[in-house]
């Protein structure tokens, strides 16, 4: 395929566009961020506090009167940094783990892998998460590898599956007659022909990750203040909902709107990398 | 069948109907806190003293609904010439809620049991001046004391003092049984606890049939709670910022009253930099109380610069010890030999107060150099790491309790505050019996701790309490922990 095949085919995607953009615009709020913020998220306004939208404030203040929409775009860096790196935890653990299962399958090796997985998979991860931070402190450190940890079994399995059905390809074959070890068959041979995959769960990975640091900043076991997070300025403005309820509004949208676009994107490049349903013209 | 039926419904409206006709007996009242246990003589939690006190426990004095000590069960008393003795006379006709007579011997167990060494008293220090406790006759008791003490009616009238009998304490935890208009009915953890009417009650009956304590932790759910009159009373209501629509609402009345709860930046006296007073006195002129006030309390509570409730005769005002002023406060700094700030931290226990306070004071902080590393601590944690443990550089609480002073003369407090001219001003307080002079000592005490900087002082927390309309007799202040319902009845 050419590249110029490929993206005209994912331009005529529409979930994927629409997707592509929606993380892009959080992306960029949270680049942007670090180096422009309407207003300075630190500082507290009291005299100003709970003001609807205007042109000084185009979301509004919260219940300090601090910018909501500066708080929205340093909170996607919170979000973002906090998925990223979740994210990454889980393929770089996961995967390699995968691989070896895969490699070696029927193995002791597979068996105390996969059972650790399910081990893993077993237990509520939003409960451990909140143990985690319960006896560690909560912090954004934390709320990382707490989100981390339970991203390993999925790519983990992810990978052994994809990897299982290529260990009996021809070439992979041909490799072993070759003399190819096997961690250099599944980095040469098996590990790019999982990378679509992995790009696809990633980008669902990511969605949930930014989910789980919501949902753990809303119980303030997230990100801690001054930070500003999606999550506690949900959880802040709770009881304020019938006086103030652009403070509920716009976190509330800043996180439906990018994880929708996150599962577009995956979506649609789940369709794109599928040579099966693109002929068909979807 | 269908006889039946109609029979049925025609019964139904006829208790409508009668119900209807009279006025409400019971009520339902919600409060933030479950107590841990029931017996108020053995734990610490306020929550405990909220449901028990008066309702089912009373004391030999107690506290009226405007702070002042009035008789309990003992209903008169002599103090000697010397200061030493007092005799009570205690209240006839008096029985337990097993239906057995309390007299002279029940205040003596009550009384020893609460100093003794073993004794699990979260407030030991209110006995610590009695001498001996000695029955005179069924009705009267005669009280010495080992040195005079000027606030001996008064700690009588503590939640920690009330009068139990022999009987009752192996269960008292789950089973509290006092003298009360109220009697303990039933506990269900984790959600309510009933109290029904004491109808062999000594005094002043009460006017409600059965009262429920119901517990809901959570500000949202409190503010659905009252909202779909699920609750008839919200006490200590937890979110400021939804009492005006309630006052707009004429369903419910809301009556903001004053507590005893100094809301202080409790700090730590012993961590350096902290041990210095001159970045103390940094700290208390970079705060601004009244954007705390505004932006924690919606605008509940008063100012205050010193560890002592406002509306006590004996306050004095001295907030103009810790002006807002944040250049004075940088200019400090670099005096200490910090020009460039410091690092400390804040934990901060659950109230909206500590963690929405926590959040503008580390801002204000944040503006003179100081830099606060915030963590939100549950009370369990808060406990361990900041009031036993000691292991904190800020935190912000209200202490609650009356006239609570002295807390300053003792050097393990967690303030670790340790001054022997402001331990031997206490000690003489607790000697004095002259009014005036008690009066000047108090007054010297808060100018001390205000002119150390012992803590920074953030304002009186105000108690908003949440009714439905048509509730009459609730308390307005809270001298005390209390929920006072002997007298609360539907207009």
């Amino acid at each position: 395929m050419t590249e110029t095949g490929f993206l005209r085919a994912a331009l005529r995607s529409r979930s994927l566009v629409l997707g592509a953009v929606l993380t892009a615009v959080f992306v960029l709020a949270a680049v942007v961020s670090f180096l422009w913020v309407p207003h300075d998220v630190a500082m507290l306004d009291i005299p100003n506090r709970m003001k609807g939208p205007d042109g000084m404030h185009p979301l509004g203040t919260d219940h300090f009167g601090r910018d909501i929409l500066s708080m929205v775009m340093v909170g996607a860096r919170t979000s973002i940094a906090v998925a990223v790196v979740a994210v990454g935890i889980g393929m770089v653990l996961g995967v390699p783990l995968g691989l070896a299962a895969a490699a070696r399958k029927g193995s002791l090796l597979d068996e105390v892998i996969m059972r650790g997985n399910d081990l893993v998979f077993a237990f509520p991860s939003l409960l451990i998460a909140i143990m985690i931070t319960a006896v560690f402190g909560a912090s954004a450190l934390n709320a990382i590898i707490a989100i981390g940890i339970f991203n390993i079994p999925v790519f983990a399995r992810l990978t052994r599956g994809a990897a299982l059905s290529l260990w009996t390809r021809d070439y992979v074959m041909a490799a072993r007659v070759a003399g190819k070890g096997a961690a250099r068959i599944s980095f040469e041979h098996i590990l790019p022909n999982v990378t679509n995959l992995l790009i696809v769960q990633g980008t669902i990975q990511f969605s949930l990750g930014i989910l789980a640091e919501a949902a753990l900043s809303y119980v303030g076991l997230g990100a801690q203040p001054p930070l500003p997070s999606w999550g506690r300025m949900l959880a802040d403005s709770q009881t304020m909902i019938s006086i103030a309820p652009h403070m509920a509004i716009f976190p509330g949208l800043a996180i439906l709107l990018t994880v929708l676009g996150l599962n577009l994107m995956g979506d649609g490049l789940r369709d794109l990398f599928d040579p099966k349903i693109r002929r068909v013209g979807r | 069948m269908s006889l039946m039926k109609l029979g049925a419904v025609s019964a139904l409206a006829l208790t409508m109907a009668t119900g209807g006709a009279l006025a409400k007996s019971d009520i339902v009242v919600a409060m933030q806190l479950e107590p841990p246990h029931l017996d108020p003589t053995g734990g610490a939690a306020g929550a405990i003293d909220s449901v028990l006190y008066s309702n089912v426990f009373e004391g030999l004095t107690r506290f009226a609904a405007d702070g002042s000590i009035i008789p309990g069960l003992a209903r008169s008393w002599e103090i000697s010439e010397d200061g030493l003795t007092y005799t009570f006379h205690l209240a006839e006709g008096v029985t337990f809620h097993d239906g057995t007579a309390m007299d002279g011997e029940d205040v003596k167990f009550s009384l020893d049991r609460a100093r003794a060494e073993d004794s699990a008293n979260a407030q030991k220090a209110l006995f610590s001046s009695i001498d001996t406790v000695e029955v005179v006759d069924p009705q009267t008791v005669k009280v010495t004391l080992s040195e005079p003490n000027g606030s001996f009616l008064f700690n009588m009238a503590w939640g920690d003092a009330v009068i139990v009998a022999p009987e009752s304490i192996d269960n008292i935890k789950q089973q509290p049984m006092g003298t009360g208009a109220f009697r303990f009915a039933n506990w269900v953890q984790g959600d309510n606890i009933t109290l029904e009417r004491n109808h062999d009650y000594w005094g002043t009956p009460a006017k409600l049939d059965k009262v429920t304590f119901k517990f809901i932790s959570d500000p949202t759910a409190a503010f659905a709670a009252v909202m779909a009159e699920d609750v008839d009373v919200f006490t200590a209501f937890p979110a400021p910022e939804n009492l005006p629509q309630f006052e707009a609402d004429p369903r419910f009345d809301v009556i903001v009253g004053n507590t005893e709860g100094e809301t202080i930046l409790s700090t730590n006296n012993k961590m350096p930099p902290l041990d210095n007073v001159t970045v103390r006195k940094a700290i208390a002129h970079a705060i601004n109380r009244q954007e705390i006030i505004d932006g924690a309390m919606f605008g509940l509570g008063t100012p205050i610069g010193t560890h002592f409730a406002p509306h006590h005769p004996d306050y004095v005002d001295l907030t103009g010890n810790s002006q807002y002023d944040p250049e004075l406060s940088k200019q400090l700094l670099a005096e200490a030999g910090l020009p460039d700030g410091f690092k400390t931290t804040l934990k901060l226990p659950p109230p909206s107060y500590a963690r929405r306070g926590g959040e503008i004071i580390a801002s204000q902080l944040r503006s003179v150099g100081i830099e606060t590393e915030i963590s939100n601590l549950e009370w369990a944690q808060w406990l361990e790491q900041v009031f036993t443990g000691k292991d904190y550089g800020l935190t912000i609480v209200s202490h609650t309790e009356p006239m609570d002073i002295n807390i300053y003369a003792r050097p393990d407090y967690y303030f670790q505050y340790d001054n022997p001219e402001f331990q031997a001003l206490m000690d003489e307080l607790t000697r004095t019996t002259d009014p005036e002079a008690r009066s000047a000592l108090l007054k010297k005490a808060q100018t001390i701790i205000s002119e150390d900087y012992v803590n920074g002082y953030l304002f009186q927390l105000a108690t908003p309490t949440v009714a439905k309309s048509g509730v009459r007799g609730m308390w307005k202040d809270a001298p005390t922990q209390a929920v006072d319902l002997t007298a609360v009845y539907w207009e």
